[in-house]
C-alpha cells in the first residue's frame, strides 16, 4: 500500500499559514514534536478533489532557507528531505501574502528553486483590496511556471481551486530524491522577487493604512504604554474575577465524584486512594483549567489580532536593562497564570541564551497556585487594618509579594546573564504584522488545543506524583499501641523530621517541613497539607476541631515563622509541572535541576532573612 | 546620517549599512526583511518616553523593529521632496551591494 501523500505548508511568518492549515483541516489535527527538538509538529487530514485522503503538515514560518533557530532548521530541513521523522513531502503549499508580495516572493523563489511540486497560495487578497493593491495571479503563475490561486484562508476562500491544483499536482513525478538548495544567491534573488512584483501589480497605493491609523494610537509614547497598562489590568482583573464561577462549579463535581467514591468503596487503602489520592489530588490542579482558559483567551487574542508584537515594541527597552529582549515580555506574563504555559511561549524567542534566561526566572512570577498559600497565611496573621487612603494592609502585603517576586525575577536576569547564561544579547529585530480582526474558531480551536494538553498532563504526570505520595503518607502504618501518628510514622512524615534539621534555622517548624514535601506536587497542596496535618493533630480534641485553618495556624506558628513561610513561597520552585516542563523545553534534566538548585537557595536565604530580621524587630 | 537622526514620518533612501557591526545571524536577518542598500526607509514610531526604546520602521510594505544598535549601523540620506511614504520609488534599483566601509 502506498501511503497517503505528504503535504507541507510553507510561508513566512505572518502569511496567514495557520489560518490556512486550519481552514484546510478544520478539527482534524494532531499535535506532536519533532524527535531531538522542542519544535512542534503540527499535522491534519484534509481530502483531495477526487477524495483521496492526504497529510498535511503545517511547518514553522520562516524568511529564508538559512536557519536562525530551531524551528526554521526544521522547515529547511524537512522540504530538503533530511529532518528526522518525517518524509519528504510529496508537494509544497506555499503561503504568500499578497499585501507584502516582494518580501514573500523572494523567498518563495528560494523554496521553487528545490524542484518540488509547488502550489502557491496567494493569501490575503482581501486585504490587498483594502490597500488598494490590484494583483494578477495569472500574470505571476505565467513567470513563474508553477499554479498560484488566490486565497482569503480567515474566510475559507479560494480553498476549492487551492485543492484542485493540489490534486493534479501531488502525483507529479519530477520529484528529486535529494532536493538541493540551489539557484540564485541572496540579492539576484530579491531583484527577481522584485521584477515579478512588479509584473504582477496592476494597480498599488500607499500601504497599510487602518494598520498605521491603529498605531499612531497604539504606540503612542504617552497613551500606548497606558493602553498596554490597561489590557493587562483586564487580563488579572478576568483570570481572577471570572473564573470563580466555574471553579466553584468544577469543585462541586469533584466533591460529588467524591462522594460517590465514599458511598461505593468500603473504607480502607481503595476508598482513601480514590477520594484522598486520585480525586482530590487530580481536581486540585483541574481546578485552575478556566483560569488557564481565560489567560489562553487573552494571550491568543493578543496573538492573533497582531497587538502582541506591539506589547513586546514598548517592552523592549524594560527589558533590555535586565539583559532580555521585549519578546520575553509575553512568556513572563503568562507565567503570573501558570509558569506552564509561560514556559512553553518561550518556543518564540530564538536566542537560545535569552530563552534559557527567560525559562529560569518565570518560576519566579507569581502564578495562581500560590494565592490559596498567600491567602490563608495572610488572613491568619496579618491583621485586616487600614494603612490609610483606603488601602488595607493584608492587600498590601499581596501586592508586596507579587512585587518581591518581579524584583527577584529582575535581579536574578541580571545575574544569570552575568553568569551562566553570558552572551552578547540578541537585540530584538522583528516584524511587526498588520492588525487583523480574528476567525473566532481559530481562538477555540487553539483553546481546545490548550485545555487537551493542560488535562493531559493533569491525568499524566500529576496523576503519578498524586499516587507516590499519597503511597508515602500512607505507608508505613504505626504498628498498634504506637503514641505516634499515622502520618510521623509514615515515610512522608520521616522525610520531613529528617528535613526539620535544615529547615529550623530558619524558623520552620515541623509541620510546616511535613507540609512542604507534598507540596512539591503544586504549591496549592501545601494548605491542605498543612489542614490534614493539624487535624490529625487534634485527634479528638471537639473545640480544636472546630477551629478554622486560619485560628490553628495562629496557635501554633510566631508571626516571623509566618512571615518566613511566605517568603520561602516567592522563590520555592514548589511544582513537578514546571520542573517537568523544563526539562522537556530544554532537552535535559541539566537546567531543570540548576533551576530548582537556585531557587530553593534563595526561598532559604530569603526566609532565612526575613525570620531573623522580624525576631530582631520583636514581632 | 544614522537612521535614528531621521524624524519620525520622514523617509530616507539606505546609503551605506555597517553589516561589520551587526552580528551575522542580525544581519541575515535585516537583509531578509530588505533592509539593503538603495531600499526606501522610514521611521514610524519611536517606544519609550526619552526615544530611547526600540524603534519601528517600514520598509517596503513592511513595519520591523529594531533597536538602537542596528539603528547605528544604518546610514540613510534623504532626497529633495523625499518626506511622505513612497514605495517602489525609482532609486529602489540601486540593488549592487557597495563595497562596507569601516567606521
Amino acid at each position: 500500500m502506498t501511503p497517503q501523500p505528504l503535504i507541507a505548508l510553507v510561508g513566512n511568518p505572518n502569511a496567514g499559514k495557520s489560518a490556512l492549515f486550519n481552514a484546510l483541516t478544520g478539527a482534524r489535527q494532531k499535535l506532536g514534536n519533532y524527535p531531538g527538538v522542542t519544535v512542534e509538529r503540527k499535522s491534519g487530514r484534509l481530502a483531495l478533489s477526487d477524495g483521496r485522503p492526504a497529510e498535511l503538515v503545517d511547518l514553522p514560518g520562516t524568511y529564508s532557507l538559512t536557519p536562525t533557530s530551531p524551528d526554521e532548521q526544521v522547515t529547511r530541513d524537512v522540504i530538503i528531505g533530511k529532518q528526522q521523522g518525517e518524509r519528504l513531502p510529496d508537494a509544497l503549499i506555499l503561503v504568500v501574502d499578497a499585501t507584502n508580495l516582494e518580501n514573500h516572493l523572494r523567498f518563495a523563489l528560494e523554496v521553487l528553486a528545490l524542484g518540488l511540486p509547488t502550489i502557491i497560495a496567494l493569501n490575503m487578497v482581501d486585504l490587498a483590496a483594502r490597500d488598494g493593491l490590484e494583483i494578477s495571479a495569472d500574470a505571476l503563475a505565467n513567470a513563474l511556471g508553477v499554479p498560484v490561486i488566490p486565497t482569503v484562508a480567515v474566510r475559507k476562500k479560494g480553498l476549492e481551486p487551492l485543492l484542485e491544483a493540489l490534486t493534479t499536482h501531488v502525483d507529479d513525478k519530477g520529484v528529486p530524491d535529494r532536493p538541493e538548495l540551489k539557484g540564485l544567491d541572496f540579492s539576484a534573488r530579491r531583484a527577481k522577487a522584485r521584477s515579478l512584483t512588479r509584473i504582477a501589480i496592476i494597480r498599488e497605493a500607499p500601504s497599510r493604512r487602518m494598520t498605521q491609523a491603529v498605531d499612531k494610537v497604539a504606540l503612542h509614547p504617552v497613551f500606548g504604554p497606558i493602553i498596554l497598562l490597561g489590557l493587562l489590568f483586564l487580563m488579572f482583573q478576568g483570570v481572577y474575577a471570572w473564573s470563580e464561577a466555574p471553579i466553584a462549579m468544577i469543585e462541586g463535581w469533584a466533591e460529588e465524584l467524591a462522594n460517590l467514591a465514599t458511598a461505593l468503596t468500603p473504607d480502607g487503602y481503595l476508598r482513601s486512594f480514590l477520594v484522598d489520592g486520585v480525586i482530590n489530588g487530580v481536581g486540585s490542579v483541574v481546578v485552575f483549567l478556566p483560569q488557564i482558559l481565560i489567560l489562553f483567551f487573552f494571550i491568543l487574542m493578543l496573538e492573533a489580532t497582531g497587538y502582541m508584537t506591539r506589547a513586546a515594541f514598548l517592552m523592549d527597552g524594560l527589558m533590555a536593562k535586565i539583559g532580555l529582549s521585549g519578546r520575553a515580555f509575553i512568556p513572563l506574563l503568562s507565567s503570573f497564570a501558570c509558569a506552564v504555559p509561560g514556559i512553553m511561549a518561550t518556543r518564540s524567542i530564538s536566542d537560545p541564551k535569552d530563552r534559557l534566561t527567560t525559562i529560569l526566572i518565570a518560576p519566579l512570577m507569581t502564578c495562581s497556585a500560590r494565592l490559596p498559600v498567600y491567602a490563608v497565611t495572610i488572613g491568619a496573621f496579618i491583621p485586616a487594618r487600614s494603612v490609610g487612603w483606603g488601602i488595607g494592609l493584608q492587600g498590601l502585603v499581596l501586592f508586596g509579594l507579587y512585587v518581591t517576586g518581579i524584583i527577584g525575577a529582575m535581579l536574578a536576569a541580571l545575574l544569570l546573564r552575568r553568569t551562566v547564561t553570558k552572551g552578547q544579547s540578541a537585540g530584538f529585530l522583528m516584524e511587526m504584522p498588520k492588525y487583523q480582526w480574528p476567525r473566532w474558531q481559530d481562538i477555540a480551536l487553539g483553546l481546545w488545543q490548550r485545555a487537551i494538553i493542560f488535562l493531559k498532563r493533569a491525568g499524566g504526570i500529576i496523576f503519578i506524583s498524586t499516587i507516590i505520595l499519597w503511597v508515602l503518607l500512607s505507608f508505613p502504618k504505626p504498628p498498634a499501641g504506637s503514641d505516634m501518628s499515622p502520618v510521623d510514622y509514615s515515610a512522608a512524615g520521616r522525610i520531613a523530621n529528617g528535613l526539620n534539621v535544615i529547615m529550623e534555622p530558619i524558623g520552620f517548624n515541623r509541620d510546616i517541613s511535613l507540609a512542604l514535601v507534598p507540596a512539591m506536587a503544586a504549591r496549592e497542596v501545601a494548605v491542605s497539607a498543612l489542614a490534614t496535618t493539624y487535624s490529625i493533630d487534634a485527634g479528638d480534641d471537639e473545640e480544636k476541631l472546630e477551629q478554622s485553618l486560619g485560628q490553628r495556624l495562629k496557635n501554633s506558628w510566631s508571626m516571623p515563622t509566618a512571615l518566613a513561610f511566605l517568603a520561602w513561597f516567592v522563590f520555592a520552585p514548589q511544582c513537578i509541572s514546571t520542573i517537568a516542563v523544563t526539562r522537556r523545553e530544554t532537552n535535559g534534566w541539566r537546567w531543570p535541576a540548576f533551576m530548582v538548585g537556585y531557587l530553593f537557595l534563595l526561598a532559604y536565604i530569603a526566609a532565612g532573612i526575613t525570620y531573623w530580621t522580624a525576631v530582631a524587630l520583636g514581632l | 546620517m544614522h537612521l535614528h537622526q531621521l524624524s519620525s514620518g520622514q523617509s530616507a533612501t539606505i546609503d551605506r549599512i555597517e553589516w561589520n557591526h551587526l552580528s551575522d545571524s542580525e544581519g541575515q536577518r535585516l537583509r531578509e526583511f530588505g533592509v539593503e542598500e538603495g531600499a526606501d526607509i522610514e521611521i514610524l514610531h519611536r517606544a519609550g518616553l526619552l526615544g530611547q526604546g526600540a524603534i519601528m520602521c517600514r520598509i517596503g510594505r513592511m513595519s520591523i523593529a529594531m533597536r538602537h544598535n542596528h539603528a547605528d549601523a544604518i546610514h540613510v540620506r534623504q532626497e529633495h521632496g523625499q518626506a511622505g511614504p513612497n514605495i517602489a520609488g525609482p532609486d529602489m534599483n540601486a540593488d549592487t551591494p557597495r563595497i562596507l566601509s569601516q567606521p
